[in-house]
Order: structure tokens, then C-alpha cells, then sequence
């Protein structure tokens, strides 16, 4: 199938950096993240579309999407 | 795959903040969820999309939250006094006419104790770009009522809601004289990125008021549940794009904040006409 050779992104998450604010959880159109404690962490990365939106909106410098 | 390639195939490359900012320096001082942070990285992207090196911006500010940013930027920079900011860089664009100013200030510090040199500089406009970073409050000392918190709005100095009419920041620089005038939000990335790129670009003074989030302060008072809930509320749901207008009825505009270039004029910038009274004078 298609869908299992999909290459995935890499998401970066900067632990130190996240402050927990959860602005890239509550506005990703996918619902690819959730907060884990303290901090954001990766929940469907399949479902990632690669959009930024959770880089450009994090105040932080602590999320980046790779191809 | 380069990043040349990537872009043109239009896949996700992550933008490299780090040629920009100072080393050592993050994380920054801001609150979880404050909107200063994504207001400083859309700076930098309009920054790289015009292709400005450091060393020819000088960014100025005076003191409260919004005022720390010149601290994270590896360009000429300068944190002045409270209310100041305009006047310092007034003085450096004046002997230095070729550096790109930018000023970034919080509502209290251009509006408020600023609010003089606010509407003097616009009047004069000189070039530089001003980025209000608009959160309705005094962040940095407590969450006291400033010049754009809305009428009824809790702050510390208002617990029983806020007794004056704002100001609309944008209408103020208009009036004053500035020849660039827009408002953006924290909410709307990729917009407040093009439009810090415009009014950079624009010669002559140009204001920007940015809608920001204050959740520790704003936020609490007034219920919002999270920074989220606030960019939904009061920037996305509260504002309507200037190219919607002509297309939607009366009733979905009321109360509704415009978001845009909401004015745009030439004029005779500051320092040319100032070159010209010194070569009248040498005559
Ligand atoms: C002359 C002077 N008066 C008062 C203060 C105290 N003060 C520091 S920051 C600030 C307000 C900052 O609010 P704003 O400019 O809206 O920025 P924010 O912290 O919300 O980003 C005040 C009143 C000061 N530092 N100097
Ligand atoms: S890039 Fe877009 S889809 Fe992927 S996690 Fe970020 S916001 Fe969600
Ligand atoms: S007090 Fe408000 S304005 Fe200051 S850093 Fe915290 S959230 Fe931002």
C-alpha cells in the first residue's frame, strides 16, 4: 500500500524550551500532539500534513517539522 | 534534499532562527503561552524574506515584557527607558539614515507613558518601523489597565472593570500622521509575518499594532481558559480581514476589529527633508 511506503516528517521537540502553553496542541488541524505532563510530545505522526502551523505559532522555538 | 529543492517542491522546510538570535539566550523570559515569542519569530522570517543582514537593523525598545526582544536579536540593539524608545531611535536614524529601525514596544510603554512620543513621531514620519505589541495590559508590572484595554475588562487596577474608552491604537497613528498603518495578531502567523514585511519595507513611519495574549494577566482576569482560548476569542474570532469587509453584512462587522494595511500613503520622510534643510543651511 501507498500509505505504508509514506515517508514520515521528524518533529523536534526542544524539551527544554517548552513551556507547556499547548497553543500547537489546540491548534494543529490534525490533532497530531498532545501534552504529556509538562510537555507537548508526538501522539499521531501519520496524521501530520506537514502545515508549520505548530512551529509558527509556538512562542518558544521549541517545536520544528522536518520532511 | 537542499533546502533550495525542498521549497520548490513545496515541502516543509523549518525555518533557522538561530543566524538571527543571540546565542545562549533562549529560553526566553516570556510566560508560557505569551504571544511576544510568535510575534519576535514572524519578525525574523519578514526580516530573512527581505534579506536584511544584522548588522543594518538597529531594533530599539523601551521596558516591559514586549520590550525585552531586542535582548534575544543579534543586531545593533538598544533597550532604552520606559516610554522612550521612539525618541532614542529617532536620534539614530537621524545619524545614521541608512540603518533599518524597528521599535518594538507594549501598548502601555508606546501608548501610555509613550503616548507623546507616539504621535510625534508618526506626525514627523520618520522611517522606522513600530511594532506594538497590543495585550491590553501592563504585563510586566502586574496586569495593570493600559491605554487599549477594552471598557469593562479586569485588570489588578480595575477589578470591577475598567472605566475608560480605549484607544485604537491604529486610528491614533493614522491621525497623527504615520504613512503606514496595520493591524496583525499573534493568531494569524503567516499574515502578521507579510505584514511586518510591508511595513519594514515601507519608507516613512509604519505602525503596527500587533493583538497579543497576556494569559497570565489579561487572561486570568477576565476567565480566558488558556493563551488558546485567548487567540481564538479575541484575535481570530474578534477581527475580520480588510479584504472580507465589502463582502460581509453589518451585524457580522460589529465589534469586530479590522486586521490589514489599513492605511497607506507616501509622504516626505524625516530624514531626506532634514538633508535638505542642512544643505539650504550650508549654502
Ligand atoms: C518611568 C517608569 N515608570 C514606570 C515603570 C514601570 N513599568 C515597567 S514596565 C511597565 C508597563 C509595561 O507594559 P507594556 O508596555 O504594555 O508591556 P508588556 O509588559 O505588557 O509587554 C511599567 C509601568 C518604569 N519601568 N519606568
Ligand atoms: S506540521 Fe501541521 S499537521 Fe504537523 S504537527 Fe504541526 S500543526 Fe500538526
Ligand atoms: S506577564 Fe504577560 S506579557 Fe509579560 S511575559 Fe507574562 S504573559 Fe507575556
Amino acid at each position: 500500500m501507498a500509505d505504508a511506503a509514506k515517508k514520515l516528517p521528524r518533529i523536534e521537540i526542544n524539551e527544554k524550551f517548552c513551556k507547556g502553553c499547548s497553543i500547537c496542541v489546540d491548534f494543529c488541524p490534525t490533532d497530531v500532539l498532545e501534552m504529556k505532563g509538562p510537555v507537548v510530545v508526538v501522539k499521531d505522526l501519520d496524521a501530520c500534513t506537514r502545515c508549520q502551523l505548530c512551529d509558527l505559532r509556538c512562542p518558544d522555538f521549541a517545536i520544528q517539522v522536518f520532511d | 534534499m537542499t533546502a533550495e529543492a525542498a521549497k520548490k517542491q513545496k515541502l516543509s522546510v523549518p525555518f533557522d532562527y538561530s543566524k538571527y538570535l543571540r546565542g545562549g539566550k533562549l529560553p526566553h523570559i516570556w510566560c508560557p503561552g505569551c504571544g511576544h515569542g510568535i510575534i519576535l519569530k514572524a519578525l525574523l522570517r519578514a526580516i530573512d524574506k527581505i534579506g536584511l543582514t544584522n548588522d543594518e537593523i538597529c531594533m530599539v525598545s523601551g521596558i516591559g515584557c514586549s520590550s525585552r526582544t531586542p535582548g534575544y536579536v543579534d543586531f545593533n540593539t538598544m533597550h532604552t527607558l520606559h516610554g522612550r524608545a521612539l525618541s532614542y531611535a529617532t536620534g539614530i536614524k537621524m545619524a545614521n539614515p541608512d540603518l533599518n529601525l524597528i521599535v518594538t514596544t507594549g501598548d502601555g510603554d508606546a501608548l501610555a507613558i509613550g503616548g507623546n512620543h507616539f504621535i510625534h513621531t508618526c506626525r514627523r514620519n520618520i522611517d522606522m518601523t513600530i511594532l506594538v505589541y497590543s495585550n491590553s495590559i501592563y504585563g510586566m508590572t502586574g496586569g495593570q489597565f493600559s491605554p487599549t484595554t477594552p471598557e469593562g475588562s479586569k485588570t489588578s487596577t480595575s477589578p470591577y472593570g475598567a472605566m475608560e474608552p480605549n484607544f485604537d491604537c491604529c486610528e491614533l497613528a493614522k491621525a497623527s500622521g504615520a504613512t503606514f498603518v496595520a493591524r496583525a495578531t499573534s493568531y494569524h502567523v503567516a499574515e502578521l509575518e507579510r505584514t511586518i514585511k510591508a511595513a519594514i519595507e515601507h519608507k516613512g513611519t509604519s505602525v503596527v499594532e500587533i493583538l497579543d495574549q497576556c494569559p497570565i494577566y489579561f487572561g486570568r482576569q477576565n476567565k480566558y481558559k488558556s493563551a488558546s482560548h485567548m487567540m481564538e476569542m479575541i484575535e481570530k474570532d474578534g477581527t475580520v480581514s480588510v479584504k472580507q469587509v465589502d463582502k460581509l453584512p453589518p451585524e457580522k462587522l460589529e465589534g469586530k476589529l479590522l486586521r490589514g494595511i489599513l492605511h497607506q500613503v507616501e509622504g516626505e520622510e524625516y530624514c531626506d527633508k532634514y538633508a535638505k534643510i542642512i544643505e539650504k543651511a550650508q549654502d
